[in-house]
């Protein structure tokens, strides 16, 4: 992965660039020492560091339009960043770009129970959302697994999902309306308290666009009242075929559970060994299925997935029977990545998504890379929804091991692709999955999609080197092919 | 003479696109036509009628997922989702009343992002919409989104397909998320509400979850063929409740018990009524077809104070988010007084004849740094305007 050449001009005018900056956002908001900039150097895609070239931290919408419009002028390129817990390396500095920290915006500005909505600024973190909220019994849905850390802002910067958006859906689902800033100054609203935005759906280009077309400064998000009762279980089988087989059955019998969780072998050891959550250690498959709901509906729906799971031959069943107990069967699958941590010094998360039922398939022809790659390979995946988190074992002090983790990777998500399913369900392209673009996406499909950027942003100012592997200047792309055109399609009926 | 194309294939609607993006000569988009009287009336050259590139490519009930051409039938689509008992969940509306046409396709539905009673649980068409393949108006192929739920490969330019009506691309297959169908439904009647809205507001806040909560005035429920509401001789709030069966039994008692002291009573609608009830909400059957509609998308507690100030004819949807409101003709459908009323929010003239929709904004109008970003983003999908030219406005 290469980000582009670094330009030496820019860099040769860092100080007037400092100073501008310093003339927004005075005091302690501008950070120019190597050693403080060094905090903002990689994000949670650990691979990949770059100091970058200045790092400032706005506290109002004026002052990141300044800065934007200051950008602008300087020609000067802009990394936005929420927490940096990203995990595609969307928010990865740039030598010679300034890196816009939302790290100040933390107000919760309005919580509207009577619209079921809250208007928070983009520094907020996921979880402090729903703790505003949970007095009163209601929750933010999205529940990304970083949610204590990671930011609303980044949030919609990378169309966040989580555990629960097999019901609820990702972030793009629960929002309502954002304030933004684009690279040239201007300050749009999109939505708002309504339902839907109006007009072309701008709400729904932004959310998930990386932090390539705007800056976010205002979020507003729906909030859910808490369901009465949540109850989870724990179901284990013999084969990855019939875990795979069990969700199938449980989703097209109509129930869509909160949670659908999937583990195999290699996961499970990891976590029961991390934290006892009363995984069974002798099944090859291991389901978290999570009923939320009415009382009566969650103690229907739990007799409806005993049935089913005994059916496809389940060969352990536990219902929880506490709160605490459904707290320890989670416990094992929110530590996950600790857990897999505990058994490799490094580890690659990988997020493709497929359909659910090439499961099988897909892992088979996993576990067979991971023999040619000589790689260890977990695997947690969101079943309800065919989101794939294999994750790779390398130890980083071997030479040439991370470059063999990638390589896997990358076989990984092509086969994604193979089947029928993308690159990355939810934890964004940014620049580790940038140059596999090409899989997914012919060169018009993806100039289609830059074009938009050109919208937003005209001299690709914000966030460049990221998404997409090839950068093309605006004007270029507004260049029409010129198109045969003069016959009278003589194939296409006509009246 | 405006020119008719009826293409049969996606090569075949490349073609015609790239005839007119060479000649410059525009477009109207078309799949069957029940739709026309939405957006401002264009005028174009020629005429793409997409109902011939029709078919569902892909059905995996499992899954949870179709894909279809863009001119499918859309009674085809939900013919093949009931056989397996599943269902559009955002409830897309008939154009049977509005515009007087039965039908439609599957690429209008997301076209227009109909969306109905259900959409504040489970979301718009928006939402259910996964990708698309498209011809734009550079006559390039392009696609975006895929067939699974969970999917953040590049901007997702399906959103911005979803309700863009033509403007941005020629669909000529899009794929979606469907549902299984709720094993029961009923439907609570608060008859007479002290307060619409705080009647609405306790049902949407519940954590019964309720998949609809409507509102009709007494004057419209008297209108309803559901005998409940059309004798109840006051304004009825509706409230739908889905599920299985032993949850909807609790639920609908729970409702009532929540309901009954914010009115003068509560009843309770068993399957075909709901069934009907909600479908007149959906389609919008009580309006006469002389009144000038507008749809209004306003913040949910303002809803109903908003409707009342606008004295016409109204129902509420969406918990007080949605206004239908239905006016006497007049020139300008009254346009400055219903946007004045309001500041959050945004109103639609849905329908109005031709004449009155070319001379007012049909869409709500774009705050100056808004527009200049709307217009950027259509430059680069249509940069002639060939694709229904000026029908959301702003040609």
């Amino acid at each position: 992965m290469k980000m582009p050449a670094p330009d030496q001009d820019i860099i040769a005018r860092r100080a007037e660039i400092i100073s501008r900056l310093k003339a927004i956002v005075p005091g302690e908001g501008v950070i120019s020492e190597e050693g403080e900039l060094s905090v903002f150097e990689c994000d949670g895609l650990m691979a990949y560091k770059q100091l970058p070239m200045v790092v400032v931290l706005p506290e109002s919408t004026q002052q990141v339009s300044d800065i934007l419009k200051a950008c602008s002028e300087l020609g000067v390129k802009v990394v936005p960043r929420g927490a940096g817990t990203g995990l595609s390396g969307g928010a990865l500095p740039l030598a010679d770009g300034v890196t816009l920290g939302l790290g100040k915006f933390k107000k919760i500005i309005d919580i509207d129970y009577d619209n079921r909505c809250a208007v928070v600024q983009p520094g907020v973190t996921n979880q402090a959302i729903t703790n505003a909220v949970m007095d009163q019994d209601f929750y933010y849905a999205p529940d990304p697994s970083s949610r204590i850390a990671c930011t609303i802002g980044g949030n919609v910067a990378e169309n966040a999902g989580g555990m629960h958006c097999l019901k609820y859906g990702l972030t793009t689902n629960n929002l309502l309306g954002v304030e933004m800033v684009l690279m040239d100054g201007d300050v749009i609203r999109l939505g708002g308290k309504h339902l839907d935005p109006g007009g072309l759906d701008l709400l729904g280009a932004v959310t998930g666009s990386e932090g390539l077309l705007g800056i976010i400064t205002e979020v507003t998000v729906r909030i859910l009242k808490k369901p009465e009762t949540q109850q989870a279980m724990l179901v284990g089988f013999d084969t990855v075929e019939a875990g795979g087989d069990c969700v199938a059955k449980i989703i097209g019998s109509g129930i869509v559970p909160g949670a659908m969780e999937m583990m195999d072998k290699m996961a499970i050891d990891a976590m029961q060994r991390f934290v006892d959550s009363g995984y069974p250690l002798d099944v090859e498959a291991l389901l978290v299925i999570e009923l939320d709901g009415p009382v009566a509906e969650v103690d229907f729906l739990v007799e409806r997935v005993k049935t089913i799971a005994e059916s496809v031959g389940s060969t352990f069943l536990r219902v929880s029977q506490s709160e605490d107990e459904r707290m320890q069967f989670w416990k094992g699958r929110m530590s996950a990545f600790p857990s897999v941590g505990r058994i490799s010094p490094d580890y690659l998360t990988m997020d493709g998504t497929i359909p659910r039922h090439r499961l099988p398939e897909v892992l088979t022809r996993m576990k067979e890379l991971s023999v040619t790659y000589g790689l260890r390979v977990a695997n947690v995946f969101h079943a309800g929804d065919g989101n794939l988190h294999p994750l790779i074992l390398y130890d980083a002090n071997q030479p040439g091991d991370l470059d063999k983790a990638e390589a896997f990777g990358s076989d990984i998500l092509k086969l994604c692709v193979e089947v029928g399913g993308v690159l990355s369900g939810e934890h964004g392209i940014g620049v580790e999955k940038r140059d596999l673009m090409g899989e997914m996406f012919s060169e018009d499909d993806m100039k289609q999609q830059q074009r938009l950027k050109c919208a937003f942003d005209t001299m690709g100012l914000l966030n460049p080197g990221k998404v997409y592997p090839t950068l093309h200047r605006c004007a270029e792309l507004g260049h029409m092919h010129v198109h045969g055109g003069k016959l009278p399609f003589p194939d296409i009926p006509r009246y | 003479m405006v020119e008719i194309f009826k293409p049969e294939t996606e090569a075949q609607v490349l073609e015609a696109v790239q005839w007119a993006v060479s000649n410059k000569n525009a477009l109207e988009i078309i799949g069957q036509g029940t739709k026309r009287g939405l957006g401002c009336p264009v005028v174009a050259k020629a005429v793409l009628e997409m109902s011939a590139v029709s078919g569902i490519t892909l059905y995996e009930p499992e899954e949870l997922v179709m894909t279809a051409r863009a001119g499918t039938p859309i009674a085809e689509v939900e013919a093949a989702l009931d056989d397996a008992n599943q269902m559009l969940a955002f409830e897309p509306w008939s154009p049977k009343y509005m515009y007087g046409c039965e039908g439609g396709t599957v690429g209008g539905v997301f076209a227009a992002n109909l969306s109905g009673p259900r959409r504040p649980l489970v979301g718009a068409a928006r939402d259910h919409m996964l990708g698309f393949q498209a011809i734009s108006g550079r006559g390039e192929r392009f696609k975006s989104g895929g067939r699974v739920v969970k999917n953040v490969t590049g901007f997702d330019l399906t959103k911005l397909m979803a309700g863009s009506m033509g403007t941005l691309g020629v669909m000529t297959e899009v794929s979606f998320k469907v549902l299984p169908k709720p094993e029961k439904s009923r439907t609570v009647l608060l008859i007479g509400a002290t307060f619409a809205h705080r009647a609405m507001i306790a049902a949407q806040c519940s954590s019964y979850e309720v998949s609809a909560v409507a509102h009709l005035p007494h004057d419209i429920a008297g209108r309803s063929s559901v005998d409940y509401v059309k004798n109840a001789g006051r304004d009825v709030t509706a409230v739908r409740i889905e599920g299985p069966a032993p949850s909807v039994t609790v639920r609908c008692q729970a409702l009532r018990d929540v309901l009954a002291p914010l009115g003068v009573s509560v009843e309770e609608l068993h399957s075909s009524n709901t069934q009907t009830l909600w479908a007149e909400i959906r389609d919008l059957s009580y309006f006469t077809d002389k009144k000038q509609i507008w749809r209004l998308s306003v913040t949910p507690s303002e809803g109903q104070a908003l409707a009342e100030a606008l004295a016409g004819e109204y129902i509420l949807d969406w918990a007080g988010g949605l206004i239908w409101l239905a006016l006497d003709p007049s020139d300008d459908a009254q346009a400055s007084r219903v946007r004045g009323a309001f500041t959050n929010g945004h109103a639609t003239c849905m329908r109005a004849a031709d004449d009155v929709r070319a001379r007012i904004d049909v869409f709500q109008p774009h705050a100056a740094a808004l527009a200049a970003l709307d217009g950027r983003v259509r430059a680069g999908f249509d940069p002639h305007g060939l694709l229904n030219p000026g029908r959301m406005g702003g040609g």
